[in-house]
């Protein structure tokens, strides 16, 4: 025998399963929403796309290398969806030098500060839009115009914000000017960021994401589950107030929230029991700010939120064991 | 001024003084009653809390001397004498002087003396991989090298050796905790009396196969040819299982079994450099 | 209707590559090496001594306590010496040397090939004589039959199961024996139903074997009280007590033992062990050891007297292949890898996975990504993730309460481990440290 036999411990093989290829699904998973985007918004959201995602492999690569002095694991493709995702959060009109600063903090503070992939309590990506939309209010509000809209418009209000500011002002639901109908909101017909415009191209990632098992199932149904049932109690009590729910559930960014964002394995609960908890928190606080709050949409903040209870459902939600209690 | 700030001022002055009321009356009613000294005696031990002394923490081994009446069982090996008369001062007790001791990794069992047969591929520490079989090598004594004993040292004084692979120890630094003794699933680790000079005489193997056995696995090893137990004028040697085993409290350093042995399984160190043959023998100074 | 364990599971390439090869004798080796603890329990005491003539049968260690049991020469010829040597840990262990002479069998061996049916002993007599022919569990945990036969006071057996599942990947020595020796099974069976005084056995058979269920099936006919179950391919359902869930889908509850719910389960190449016990009056010496890989030239399943080197394995399945990286005794996902090809074949040897250099390596430890597949795949319902945190950190308190013991160590959470992290070799440490410190309570 030419070499010496390895001995290690039991087993002695391993699927083929990795972190790379897991993270990889995911991105493949966010393209048909990427390309929407791309057509709607055309070369600005190639734009805000290439400066999210390199400059989030930049910053983590430089952190890890000059800051923590490990090896730098770019090649795991965590950084890599970050930088999507942020692109996706964030208006395609934003300057370069905002996009830069969002991902110095979705890849510094949110990530890299815990200890890199694995050890963050918050979702990088989301970290970096909140810092991004308490910090830059303003830019991370104007919703430029897509393509199919008026040219001589320059920038668009979100449908949700249209929604806040009649119940800001009193207009009852019906009288509101502006509001796209329904079937044009789940094509994609719509205002918006860049990932979060196409509610049915988000559900197709995440079919795809499902059938891979990179997701499951619980997370996404219970945030929407929730949304849809407090929205349709609100309703039914007084439909002139408050929308339709299915409106609720297609529009703003709570597909791409429920779908890609409250998904990440590192920040949700391990259990399946865990993650209907953990979403039903997002869905609860998501209509709650979205009907009570300052901002038009709360799905950022509710993740954020949820995210911090995360060790703690994960230290109270056991999975079922074998053989009782 | 606007009357709200008065109300204010009144509001939180009332908060004020009911909570401290209440906080009076609880620590009245929750006050521990404790020892003085051991607060003098926690302050004169050296607070590393590595449990060396056999206790979870300088603070439990505090209590300990205080509540016992002689210091004869409690050690700190960390501040060593010189703390432990000062404990013995505080408590008005007799202070017992103890040898100060160094550890010692009892294994030379580098890649060139000890040829590895296997290759070991799992979780790299000492206690899984010594779970899992006897060691690459074919000694089942010797030293893993994945560091375990490096990793439970607090004080710095286990180096990894880059190039064999073995642990080495600082003796200015160690402070005979005990913390890798424990943590060394083989074994390997000893506190010895700490000589002048760190001098040392060591029988560096815990090998107890039989003397070819032993020899075939590793070029260094221990064959139990007992040499060095027949030369030994101070009956410091003791043979058991195929290994010789050195009393550090009974070595003089003559070196005499260093010489004998044949297979360099008895190191020494830290001595000048050999002159002429080693006959003539307490060259050392008495220790004490 | 195919039935399955509730909790976790996780379904390996299966790479039987030696399902279709008959069972060969293996021709007699030189040398034997005959360890005394080839069982869970005390290890048998030597009763031969160096320059001992010995035959094939002959009692050469004897049981020291209950849970012990007899070790029987393999061969015959002179004991050269009785010393220790490495077994598949590495550490040496007792055992006896003999040089063969011939191939000389005790008297009384029934050595045809013919089928003996009829039962003409009492259930005691036969918990006896399995206790005397040193039967231990052939599926690998080699624990002592005759003790599972006698339930603890106050504890009945309702069902006895058979496992034949071999659900590890590569082997295929149970297989072959349900195929070829299907009859000596259910006699075998028989007569563990009337030791235990039960009247039903269910045999547990993945669907992956079809023919082994047809046949198994078909023999039930003529025997009362068996009948075949098949099962969806899913590991690790030859664990006991997943098999149990699978099959009678009752729970054995944290820290019990099978009996607990009435279920008694035994292997089926230890069925057969007990027919030719019994039937043959020949004791438990020799076993169907697979040797396969994928780089294994003949890739085969041999009838192997207990002692034999592993080399000599090797060589009748066509020699060690040049790119050799790792060598297993037993299966793939609960085997343990071999130092040393001087390690003798035991009682609990089911086979030999050669695996090539690429395969043998682990791939790199990435950090935990707390993707929870190893909690779903978790046979037991445990969070292998913290409980390999627990053992890293030393916190074994902590991992008791969070039922550290429970753990089969069947490897489902490490082989799905993306990020390739050794969860179970840190779940194994912290099993051993929290065992340690529950003994040291009792005391």
């Amino acid at each position: 025998m030419s070499k010496l036999l390895t001995v290690s411990p039991s087993p002695h093989v391993h699927s083929s399963e990795s972190t790379q290829k897991i993270m990889l699904r995911v991105v493949y998973a966010m393209i048909p929403a990427m390309i929407w985007g791309i057509y709607m918004f055309g070369l600005d959201a190639v734009r805000v796309g290439l400066i999210s995602v390199l400059s989030c492999l930049a910053i983590e690569f430089l952190i890890q290398k000059y800051v923590m002095k490990v090896k730098p694991s770019l090649t795991d493709g965590s950084a890599l969806i970050t930088g999507v995702l942020l692109a996706f959060n964030v208006p395609v009109s934003l300057p370069w030098w905002i996009i830069i600063i969002g991902a110095i903090a979705a890849m510094g503070v949110g990530k890299l500060s815990f200890g890199g992939l694995g050890s963050n309590v918050f979702n990088p990506a989301l970290v970096g839009r909140v810092f991004l939309l308490i910090s830059f209010p303003v830019q991370m509000t104007s919703w430029p115009v897509t393509r199919m809209m008026d040219v001589d418009a320059v920038s668009a209000a979100t449908p949700l914000a249209i929604i806040k500011e009649g119940i800001k002002n009193g207009i009852p639901v019906s009288q509101l000017q502006g509001l796209p109908n329904l079937s044009d909101m789940a094509i994609g017909f719509n205002h918006g960021s860049m990932g979060e415009i196409s509610a049915l191209l988000l559900v197709l990632g995440g079919l795809y994401m499902l059938w891979k098992k990179v997701i499951t199932w619980q997370t996404p149904v219970s945030i929407l589950l929730t949304v849809l049932v407090v929205s349709g109690i609100f309703w039914m009590i007084n439909p002139e107030m408050y929308v339709n729910p299915v409106y609720h559930i297609f529009t703003g960014g709570l597909m791409l929230g429920a779908i890609f964002m409250a998904t990440d394995m590192v920040t949700s609960p391990m259990t399946g029991k865990g993650q209907l908890i953990y979403g039903f928190g997002i869905g609860l606080i998501t209509i709650s700010i979205r009907m009570f709050g300052a901002y038009p949409e709360g799905i950022s903040f509710a993740i954020l939120i949820m995210n911090a209870f995360v060790p703690l459902i994960n230290m109270y939600v056991k999975p079922k064991r074998f053989g009782g209690q | 001024m606007s009357i709200t700030v008065v109300y204010t001022i009144v509001t939180l002055a009332v908060i004020g003084a009911a909570a401290a009321v209440i906080l009076y009356f609880v620590a009245q009613k929750f006050k521990v009653i404790e020892d003085p000294r051991i607060d003098d005696v926690d302050e004169a031990l050296p607070g590393a809390n590595c449990g060396g002394c056999g206790f979870a923490g300088c603070r439990a081994f505090a209590e300990a001397c205080v509540k016992a009446s002689e210091l004869g069982d409690l050690n700190c090996p960390v501040g060593g004498n010189e703390t432990m008369s000062n404990v013995a001062s505080i408590l008005g007790l007799e202070a017992v002087k103890k040898d100060p001791r160094v550890a010692y990794i009892r294994c030379n069992g580098t890649c060139d003396h000890r040829p590895k047969t296997s290759s070991f591929d799992g979780a790299t520490t000492c206690a899984i991989a010594s779970s899992v079989y006897s060691g690459e090598s074919g000694c089942q004594f010797g030293c893993l090298g994945y560091g375990d004993c490096f990793d439970a040292c607090d004080f710095d004084a286990i180096v990894m050796h880059p190039e064999t692979g073995i642990p080495e120890i600082i003796d200015d630094k160690c402070v005979a905790c005990g913390a890798c003794v424990d943590a060394c699933p083989k074994d390997l680790i000893e506190l010895r009396k700490k000589m002048p000079k760190n001098r040392k005489v060591v029988v560096s193997c815990r090998n107890q196969d039989k003397g070819g056995v032993a020899r075939k696995a590793c070029s260094v090893a221990c064959i139990g040819c007992s040499k060095c137990f027949k030369e030994c004028p101070f009956d410091a040697i003791t043979m058991e299982n195929n290994l010789a085993y050195i009393d550090s409290d009974k070595c003089k350093l003559c070196r005499k079994c260093v010489a004998v042995c044949p297979t360099g399984a008895i190191i020494e160190e830290n001595f000048p450099p050999r002159k002429v043959k080693p006959e003539e023998k307490k060259e050392t100074e008495p220790v004490n | 209707m195919l039935k399955t364990f509730k909790i976790g599971g996780v379904h390996p390439p299966e790479n039987k590559l030696s399902k279709d090869k008959k069972i060969e004798v293996l021709p007699l080796p030189k040398t034997v090496f005959i360890p005394v603890a080839q069982h869970i329990g005390a290890p048998a005491t030597p009763v031969v001594k160096k320059g001992d003539e010995v035959k094939v049968g002959q009692v050469i260690a004897q049981s020291s306590s209950f849970v012990s049991t007899n070790i029987h020469s393999s061969v015959s010829g002179k004991v050269t010496k009785v010393d220790f040597s490495a077994d598949s840990s590495g550490y040496p262990k007792q055992g006896i040397f003999i040089t063969v002479e011939g191939d000389e069998w005790v008297e009384g061996i029934d050595r045809s090939e013919d089928l003996v049916k009829e039962i003409s002993v009492d259930g005691p007599e036969i918990v006896k004589k399995i206790q005397e022919a040193g039967i231990v569990g052939l599926g690998g945990a080699t624990f002592p039959t005759h003790v599972k036969l006698v339930p603890p006071k106050g504890m009945k057996a309702e069902v006895l199961l058979i496992n034949g599942v071999e659900c590890e990947p590569y082997l295929t020595s149970d297989h072959r024996l349900m195929l070829e020796k299907a009859d000596e099974i259910m006699v075998g069976i028989q007569l563990l139903m009337k030791a235990m005084g039960v009247d039903k056995a269910v045999i547990g058979i993945e669907n992956n074997k079809p023919d082994a269920i047809k046949l198994l099936n078909e023999k039930c006919a003529d025997y009362n009280g068996v009948s075949v179950q098949a099962l969806k391919v899913q590991y690790p359902q030859g664990g006991e007590k997943q098999l149990i869930n699978a099959v009678t889908g009752k729970e054995v509850p944290s820290g019990a033992l099978p009996i607990a719910v009435g279920a008694v389960v035994s292997n089926v190449g230890t069925a057969f062990a007990v027919y030719e016990a019994i039937q043959k009056n020949k004791p438990l010496f020799e076993r169907v050891v697979t040797v396969t890989g994928k780089g294994v030239e003949k890739p085969s399943n041999f009838m192997v007297r207990v002692g034999t080197a592993t080399s000599e394995l090797i060589e009748a399945a066509g020699g060690l292949p040049e790119n050799t990286g790792k060598i297993i005794s037993g299966g793939p996902m609960m085997g343990r890898a071999i130092a040393s090809l001087d390690v003798p074949v035991t009682k609990g040897t089911s086979g030999l996975l050669l695996m090539q250099e690429e395969e043998s390596k682990r791939e790199e430890i990435q950090a935990c990504i707390r993707c929870s597949r190893c909690t779903s795949v978790c046979p037991m319902g445990l969070e292998p993730y913290l409980l390999m945190t627990l053992g890293e950190k030393q916190i074994f308190e902590r991992a008791e309460n969070e039922r550290i013991m429970d753990c089969i160590e069947c490897g489902s959470c490490s082989y799905t481990c993306p990020s390739s992290r050794p969860l179970l070799d840190y779940i194994r440490f912290g099993k051993g440290k929290v065992g340690a410190m529950i003994r040291s309570r009792k005391k």
